[in-house]
């Protein structure tokens, strides 16, 4: 086996992953924060930032620097170590999520062949993750943000399921490579369109955007689970948040609109990783669009609509998914 | 590749400190939350486990279970809950509350000794079957039928039970 240096590749393709992983999460945070505040200007037609840099395009950057240089709070009365360890349980599981997302055909950390279980039970973390950090606080707020995020995440978490499942039953395998390669011909989003549907709503609810954006409703929570969070810690949960919505996106574009696949570019060697990234921008401007357009829905009316029409339109087009596939 | 053979060594031992430290800290833990996210760690010690004996998938649904559902519904339960008299928290429990602690230990463990010691085990290059998801859906769907459809009607009981009991705090005080 060929070494590099003294180090065993297997090792040394981990830490080149670990940060470039890292890097992109970073980036990705700052692009989207960016685009967030750029576009919801345009939406309410205002400039939006426009002093730091061309354009305000360095806005984030000098935020950064500033999340950075402040101080960290602990609230008294509160668990230390709780308090510090509740950011990275939020950060950490989506960094490893990264692992299986197929960029492109050669882009990838590492091919599990149960990869969508994979990613959905190192996300049951977020929610963990969120209700220390709504406990530790010591605070009303921050508590009524985390009751309202799980009783959330659980219910939506089902539709989702069922949504994803019926790609399952198409692919016949858990592996997101695979997943992309079977929608050579045709792409599931033609197939599937109720459970693509289905699969973005109940991706609005999991990373708490509006309208559904019950847990964070600052009206009426201050900031939600992380009202308490201050400097370096807030900005964990800030990436922790956009890394999740770009991940519900990815699972998207990997599963419904054919992943790498597209019209090959003059790069042809960066054309996969194009395609994917400019899919997944497009969902997660929708995202956007949608958080500026509609007004926040009522708690009630949130799980209602979860469990009276998402629930069983998923069932019921499992069913028909399974019938049609084994007829 | 001995490096490896280390690591995955280093990693097994990793994940029997892992149970231990969250038992403990489940067990010593004067809060309850503090209690709960010990459990936690201790399960997330079980999935290492099974990924360590060639298992990811039940190392998987460990994670999404155990820790995604059953963790977080205590937790909830924790939160909704009335708040628990600090003072209370801090006394020492009544003896009789310890007695069966001590008993129910005792009687589960050695219910596993018991088990343990009566299973003959076969050596690792022997194992026969695999553990690819493939193998386990076949097994739960034909060898083990009954058992699996007897799992799912005991969480259809327990979901009826706690909608009824759920009603009748809602409405019974009225009535």
């Amino acid at each position: 086996m060929e070494t590099v240096g003294t180090l065993p590749p297997q090792l040394l393709r981990m830490i080149l992953s670990a940060v470039v992983v890292i890097a992109f999460v970073f980036m990705n945070g700052l692009l989207l924060g960016y685009l967030e505040r750029k576009l919801a200007g345009r939406f309410q037609l205002r400039p939006g930032p426009m002093e730091v840099g061309p354009q305000g395009m360095l806005q984030m950057v000098a935020d950064a620097v500033k999340l950075i240089g402040k101080q960290f709070i602990i609230p008294r009365q509160s668990s230390t170590t709780l308090f510090r360890l509740a950011p990275f349980l939020a950060f950490v599981p989506v960094g490893v999520s990264f692992i299986v997302i197929p960029l492109s055909s050669k882009l990838q950390v590492l091919d599990l062949d149960m990869g969508l279980i994979f990613i959905i039970a190192v996300m049951a973390f977020n929610m963990v993750a969120t209700l220390v950090a709504g406990w530790v606080s010591n605070n009303k707020y921050a508590l009524f943000g985390a009751v309202r995020s799980v009783a959330q995440g659980v219910a939506y978490e089902i539709p989702m399921l069922l949504s994803l499942v019926t790609v399952v039953l198409l692919t016949h395998s858990f592996s997101m490579r695979a997943m992309v390669l079977s929608q050579s011909h045709i792409w599931h989003v033609f197939m599937q369109p109720v459970a693509f549907v289905i699969y973005f709503i109940a991706g609005l609810a999991e990373t708490h955007r509006a309208p559904f954006d019950l847990p964070e409703a600052e009206s009426e929570l201050t900031a939600g689970f992380h009202t308490e969070f201050s400097g370096i810690c807030f900005s964990f949960f800030f990436l922790a948040e956009y890394t999740n919505m770009f991940f519900v996106c990815s699972i998207a574009v990997t599963l419904f609109l054919g992943g790498w696949s597209g019209p090959p570019l003059p790069w042809m060697e960066y054309s996969g990783a194009i395609w994917f990234m400019l899919k997944v921008y497009v969902l997660l401007f929708i995202m956007i669009w949608i958080r500026w357009t509609f007004p926040r829905v009522r708690f009630d009316q949130l799980l209602n609509f979860c469990w009276k029409y998402l629930t069983p339109i998923a069932l019921l087009n499992l069913l028909i998914t399974a019938l049609v596939v084994k007829l | 590749m001995s490096f490896y053979r280390y690591l995955a060594e280093g990693l097994f031992f990793g994940f029997i400190v892992c149970i231990f430290a969250g038992a403990f800290i489940s067990l010593r833990a004067r809060q309850l939350m503090n209690s709960v996210l010990g459990l936690a760690i201790s399960l997330l010690g079980v999935a290492g486990l099974f990924y360590h004996l060639g298992s990811p998938f039940l190392a998987l649904m460990e994670l999404l279970i155990n820790i995604g559902v059953v963790c977080v519904v205590i937790a909830f339960g924790i939160m909704v809950g009335p708040k628990p008299d600090q003072a209370a928290e801090k006394r020492p429990p009544p003896k009789r509350n310890r007695m069966l602690a001590a008993g129910a230990c005792l009687a589960a463990s050695a219910l596993l000794l018991w088990t343990v010691l009566n299973t003959p085990w076969n050596p690792a290059i022997a194992r026969i079957g695999d553990f690819t998801i493939r193998h386990l859906g076949e097994s739960l769907l034909h060898q083990f039928c009954l058992p699996f459809e007897l799992i799912s009607i005991l969480l259809l009981v327990a979901i009826i039970g706690a909608l009824i009991i759920a009603r009748i705090g809602r409405y019974g005080a009225r009535e």
